[in-house]
């Protein structure tokens, strides 16, 4: 089935605007390399109208963050009857939300790393600072900190000691009011992307980011271009990848994901994999992970957007699916 | 914070529902309207066909004629040619950064610097050298001490970069001793330093100090003009006067980057210098970023918790806020911008190794005074909130290093009349500090 007209959702006032509208820029050269008539829409106060007026068929959500990833637009994108890219409202809300990732993940027995979550409720109100040196001591050093809900690694804080901890958090409350604490896990860090069509979901060739050392303790430089190598098919032993593509898979399916995401994991030392996270909206631009694992697996962009369309198209016209 | 994620989220404070405190924008809203038609018809009918036309590198002589005005204004004497007219004031640092610096050669400047300049000084891979400030501008004390240092290490730096009046972002000036003694520096180590001074003419109070170029005269010191904040940074206009042959690099450097500034912009300011009523407009602004500047200090002191402190500009369009070391204002602006819809500079940005990540600029000369206080209102809601959510975690052996931290930080008191010595001494990231202290 081919869209006749697609309304591209850009921008909006998320943090990750910036890199909304370069995935969103990638997808427009596509669209028009494949022909397809679209119509641009930076999301705003007037979604709805624009929505409308846009006399689309179909929506390619190119939103990250807030807003755009979250549920949000998918619940507006319902009401005007816009079938869309993507997963539905309930599988953005749990990818969005890494606390009930982690939850659902722990009820279905994946791995994923030990972890405290607490709102600013919990320390206002409730004196969980309190219960920090026992969460410490529960998780031992360093500890990850990060927002509940930040799509990108916005916000992310790796605290070495008790002392590094009320600063991280401070950092991470920036971006939510809900935060995690998370055990670290040495290792390596693995994302692997899936993407369905109808004979069901399928996992990419898994992408491997490897930070220069001296930048290991760094999260943040982990991302910035040139400090961090990506290699696409990860080196890894075939059972290794094996299990790692099966345990994305289940996460997919555990989250009610539809039509594509990223599910970001670490390799510890023991060589157990363990769920960090997964993305319902994995970036687009360049130097992003999905449309590298993509094209390891010989799908060009055009194609994996064509494929994206197909997919939102083919669940408007199927019968309801779960998310 | 990175810097990617950091350029994006400034991006976004461009948006229109943002009040944003982060830009450096002069208010051009009081520029005549028809002082604009009557110049732009002049030009129509008077010089077409060469306001359409390119132009020398230098620039027009008549434009030069202006700019010497301009620095007589300030007390400086010089002659139309030791002066490039260039696009804007930002292209005198990219020029004279490019004539200069070869990669790994050593610039100094200020700590804080301007943020517009940190990344011309990397794209050239220079290795910025950031003397530390206080209420009197740079320490010279302390930049004799690197100079020392330099040389037994045999390394000279190629140029002292530097704003010594109401400085960008810091707001201070260097006091005339250290005017004195930093032109004294420069004769005898023989050494070239770039006076950046878009804003000595925005003087709110006091008696003006001579710029640095007027106690050297144009031997040592370079300087750096502008008419974005006396006129229009629409008309992208600077100036460099420099020693002959540097002069003559920065020349051939503007040939190959865009062979000449745009005639129609030097036929504007030549026609509106004409008129003979820059200084009166100059004036007027002065007016209203006074008015400003008070409005946002007494908003700070009402709105900012005691434990923030902040500079006193008496001109220029920058005040520095400093905040306790556990907030990043990176972080802090996610959270402004995200809750709030309010935007200033993250102070990391006028460092090159990381520090700055308590402080933040704030621009008094782009909003109205209501938006001035509503932003300043919203900014310190959130500060204030971070404050208090702070103070939840310390347990018991959190507490020592909270009074440690308390014990380094001076209250601020806007009515405070000692000097303001510590208030642009940044302390290094709070991770770091601790590790000494323990």
């Amino acid at each position: 089935m081919t869209p006749r007209r697609v309304a591209l959702l850009r921008g909006g006032p998320s943090l990750e605007r910036q890199v909304s509208l370069r995935s969103a820029a990638r997808v427009e050269d596509a669209l028009e390399r494949l022909g397809i008539d679209f119509v641009s829409i930076d999301v705003g106060r007037s979604l709805v109208d624009d929505l409308r007026a846009s006399e689309a068929d179909v929506a390619f959500v190119a939103l990250h963050g807030r807003g755009g990833e979250d549920g949000t637009v998918q619940e507006l994108l319902e009401i005007v009857g816009m079938p869309y890219t993507g997963s539905g409202v309930l599988g953005c809300m749990r990818c969005m939300d890494k606390v009930l990732t982690k939850h659902m993940l722990l009820e279905e027995g994946l791995p994923t790393p030990d972890f405290f979550a607490f709102s600013e409720i919990a320390f206002k109100e409730l004196g969980a600072g309190e219960a920090l040196p026992a969460i410490e001591e529960r998780l031992g050093f360093p500890v990850v900190v990060k927002p509940a809900a930040q799509g990108s690694a916005l916000g992310i804080k790796f605290a070495r000691s008790a002392d590094d901890v009320p600063e991280a958090l401070i950092a991470a409350f920036s971006y939510d009011d809900r935060v995690l604490l998370e055990r670290h896990v040495e290792g390596r860090e693995l994302a692997v992307s899936l993407l369905e069509d109808e004979s069901g979901v399928r996992a990419l060739p898994v992408v491997e980011a490897k930070p220069e050392q001296e930048y290991f303790y760094d999260f943040e430089a982990r991302y910035e271009i040139g400090k961090t190598e990506f290699l696409c098919p990860a080196d890894l032993p075939d059972d290794v990848t094996a299990r790692a593509h099966d345990l994305a898979v289940s996460v997919f399916r555990l989250l009610g994901c539809y039509g594509f995401a990223r599910v970001d994991m670490i390799l510890s030392e023991s060589d157990e994999l363990q769920v960090l996270e997964a993305q319902a909206i994995p970036g687009l631009t360049e130097t992003s992970l999905l449309p590298q694992a993509a094209e390891a697996a010989g799908i060009r962009f055009e194609q994996l957007v064509e494929r994206m369309l197909e997919q939102a198209l083919a669940r408007s016209t199927a019968p309801a699916t779960a998310g | 914070m990175r810097s990617s994620a950091m350029r994006d989220l400034m991006e976004i404070t461009a948006r229109p529902e943002v009040i944003s405190l982060a830009g450096g924008l002069p208010d051009t809203s009081s520029f005549p309207p028809e002082t604009f038609a009557a110049i732009t018809g002049k030009i129509a009918r008077q010089s077409c066909a060469s306001a359409l036309q390119y132009g020398p590198t230098e620039g027009f002589t008549q434009t030069k004629e202006c700019i010497v005005e301009v620095m007589a204004a300030e007390g400086m004497r010089t002659d139309v040619d030791d002066i490039v007219v260039t696009t804007g004031g930002q292209q005198v640092i990219d020029l004279v950064t490019k004539t200069l610096i070869d990669p790994g050669d050593v610039v100094i400047c200020e700590a804080p610097t301007y943020p517009g300049a940190v990344p011309t000084f990397s794209s050239y891979e220079a290795d910025v050298i950031q003397i530390e400030m206080d209420s009197d501008g740079m320490r010279v004390d302390l930049l004799e001490e690197t100079l020392e240092r330099l040389d037994h290490e045999q390394r000279r730096p190629k140029f002292i970069y530097t704003v010594p009046t109401f400085q960008n972002p810091a707001g201070v000036t260097l006091s005339a001793p250290r005017r004195k003694r930093l032109v004294e520096i420069a004769h005898e180590r023989e050494l070239l330093v770039l006076e950046d001074n878009p804003y000595g003419l925005l003087r709110y109070e006091g008696e003006p100090l001579a710029p640095l170029y007027a106690l050297d005269g144009g031997e040592y010191v370079m300087y750096l003009g502008t008419f974005s904040k006396i006129l229009s940074p629409g008309i992208r206009l600077g100036w460099v006067t420099a020693p002959g042959p540097v002069l003559s690099k920065i020349k051939l450097g503007k040939q190959a980057a865009d062979l000449c500034s745009s005639s129609l912009a030097q036929q504007f300011v030549e026609l509106y210098f004409e008129e003979g009523r820059w200084r009166h407009y100059v004036q007027d602004l002065c007016g209203v970023y006074r008015q400003r500047r008070d409005a946002m200090l007494d908003a700070l002191a009402e709105f900012f918790p005691h434990e923030a402190q902040w500079t006193q500009p008496s001109g220029g369009l920058f005040i520095w806020a400093t905040l306790p070391d556990f907030i990043d204002t990176g972080d802090l602006l996610a959270k402004a911008l995200r809750e709030e819809r309010v935007a200033f500079v993250p102070g990391s940005a006028a460092y090159v190794d990381g520090r700055g990540g308590s402080s933040m600029r704030l621009n008094f000369s782009g909003a109205d005074v209501d938006g001035i206080v509503e932003g300043i209102r919203r900014i310190g809601k959130v500060v204030n909130e971070q404050i208090a959510l702070f103070s939840t975690f310390a347990g018991p052996e959190r507490r020592t290093g909270d009074d440690r931290r308390q014990a380094s930080t001076r209250p601020a008191a806007p009515e405070d009349t000692t000097p303001l010595a510590d208030v642009v001494e940044l302390p290094r990231r709070g991770g770091e500090r601790r590790a000494q202290g323990s």
